[in-house]
């Protein structure tokens, strides 16, 4: 049951609506979380969590730090 | 004595409250003696003997949006949602960060966070915690969210005594522009405890009402019927300010926050002292402190928290000290005890009664107590006269802390 790109970014961007207030529409691909959506590094531990509770994937910190953007995550998410 | 110092005013009132979502609300309830009590119906108060509480009328995550309510524990919501009000109502648009300060309290700190975060850390294990759990817990959290909100860098403090912390708060706000660190400091107290392990404890010390059969009659201080105070949650805020900087930019000034005095008990941990040394103390150098005479106060706040011990000494401290012609009332009766959120809530009511010439009654006195030989107010609010008039609002702490704020008219 592997899920689409598009799947993956409706629940990332939900996940960040819901920690952030940033609406979900504005969660595209391209967007970096520090630079484009002005994410703080306690919000990315926040989505981190819900992003492993939503997909079922563990995110280590030393990977964490790697994504950068919403692609990666969703790349990450990918395998 | 006080007539070389700077004169600070109350520029700014903001709560939240068990009787309304802000001071208009709270403040009109509070005239029409109604009670904030209610009938607790969670799941846990099977597991406690006391079955009531003094929720706050609106639920502060309901206001705030919704990303911010969650990195937020309840105390610092309230505190919040208060802090933004006084500030609006202050009208400030403009003020060099580094002259405004912050100095609001909480008597317990994040206690929910820390029991629901326990509770997710044994379940879930460390990973699940939220990031911001320990900005939650904090007892300064909500003196570090309001600093963030206005920009305050002249310094921000979180005093903690209990049920005396509101009060405490703002005397050091005072003391601060008295003593220039800064012109403008927001100021107040707050307090969101209302849990089954709380109230469990405070049962256990045998200080709540179990008045459960009558939640809007159980806060009934000086009644012979008291049976302890009723837990109360919510946030009051005040706006301090210099005179001259008030004056320089047109505020509508409520009060003259004149002086404040500190005392304590050094007697017991949680019991009163039983002469009302300690109480007749702070209110002497808070006399002291604001240039006042007792014959120049017409109106108390008192502590009375209805419990046992406590509510007749402080009024026969009053009689001693102030005399007894002020005009004195209880509005923890309405409200519950709001512990550190208190003196917050109580220095409004204290403010909005020399501004409104008005004094909100003690609800629920059916039986007066003996002993008492000061002028009560009971039931109906009673009117304040005109010209120059001067009130304290008293509050009081577990660890024997006594702190009296002065506030005079305008």
């Amino acid at each position: 049951m592997a899920m689409t790109e598009q799947e993956i970014l409706a629940g990332i961007g939900k996940i960040i609506n819901e920690i952030t207030g940033i609406p979900a529409a504005e969660v595209t691909p391209e967007k970096n979380f520090v630079d484009d959506l002005d994410i703080d590094s306690l919000s990315m531990v926040e989505i981190a969590v819900a992003a492993q509770d939503e997909f079922g994937v563990e995110i280590p910190d030393d990977q964490l730090k790697h994504l950068k953007t919403v692609k990666d995550v969703i790349g990450f998410i990918q395998g | 004595m006080s007539t070389d110092q700077v004169r600070v005013v109350v520029t700014g009132l903001g709560a939240t409250t068990p009787l309304g979502g802000d001071v208009a609300s709270t403040w009109s309830a509070l005239l029409a003696g109604q009670s904030g009590v209610r009938t607790i119906t969670e799941d846990w108060v099977d597991s406690v003997p006391v079955k009531f509480a003094a929720v706050a009328a609106v639920d502060p995550a309901e206001v705030l949006p919704r990303p911010e309510a969650r990195r937020l524990d309840r105390a610092e919501q309230l505190a919040l949602v208060a802090a933004r009000e006084a500030w609006a109502h202050s009208g400030i648009e403009k003020v060099d960060p580094e002259r405004l300060g912050v100095v609001v309290g909480s008597g317990i700190g994040g206690i929910t966070t820390i029991l629901a975060a326990y509770d997710t850390f044994k379940e879930k294990g460390w990973q699940r915690l939220s990031p911001y759990t320990v900005p939650m817990l904090m007892p300064n959290g909500p003196a570090g969210w309001i600093g963030i909100e206005v920009g305050a860098r002249a310094g921000v403090h979180a005093t903690v005594s209990a049920c005396a912390t509101g009060a405490e708060s703002i005397g050091y706000g005072i003391e601060m522009i008295r003593s220039g660190r800064a012109d403008v400091v927001v100021a107040g107290g707050t307090e969101a405890a209302i849990h089954p392990l709380n109230i469990g404890s405070f049962a256990a010390m045998r200080a709540m009402s179990t008045r459960n059969d009558d939640p809007q009659g159980a806060s009934r201080p000086w009644d012979r019927g008291r049976d302890g105070f009723v837990l109360g949650e919510g946030a009051g805020i005040v706006v301090l300010e210099s005179e001259e900087h008030a004056r320089a930019r047109g505020a509508t000034v409520y009060a003259v926050a004149a002086g404040v005095g500190y005392s304590a008990d050094a007697h017991h941990i949680a019991q009163p002292e039983p002469t009302g040394a300690g109480v007749m103390l702070a209110m002497r150098r808070a006399l002291e402190n604001a240039g006042l005479t007792g014959q120049d106060i017409g109106h108390v706040n008192a502590h009375a928290t209805s419990t046992p011990a406590g509510d007749v000494v402080e009024t026969i401290a009053i009689k001693e000290v102030i005399g007894g012609h002020p005009l004195v009332t209880a509005t923890k009766s309405m409200t519950g005890h709001l512990l550190g959120g208190a003196g917050g809530i109580e220095s409004v009511f204290t403010i909005l009664a020399l501004h409104e010439r008005v004094v909100p009654g003690t609800i629920n006195v059916e039986d007066l107590d003996d002993g008492i030989e000061v002028d009560l107010v009971l039931g109906e609010p009673r009117a304040l006269p005109g010209g120059r008039v001067a009130a304290i609002n008293n509050s009081f702490g577990f660890g024997g802390h006594d702190v009296a704020v002065a506030f005079t008219s305008i």
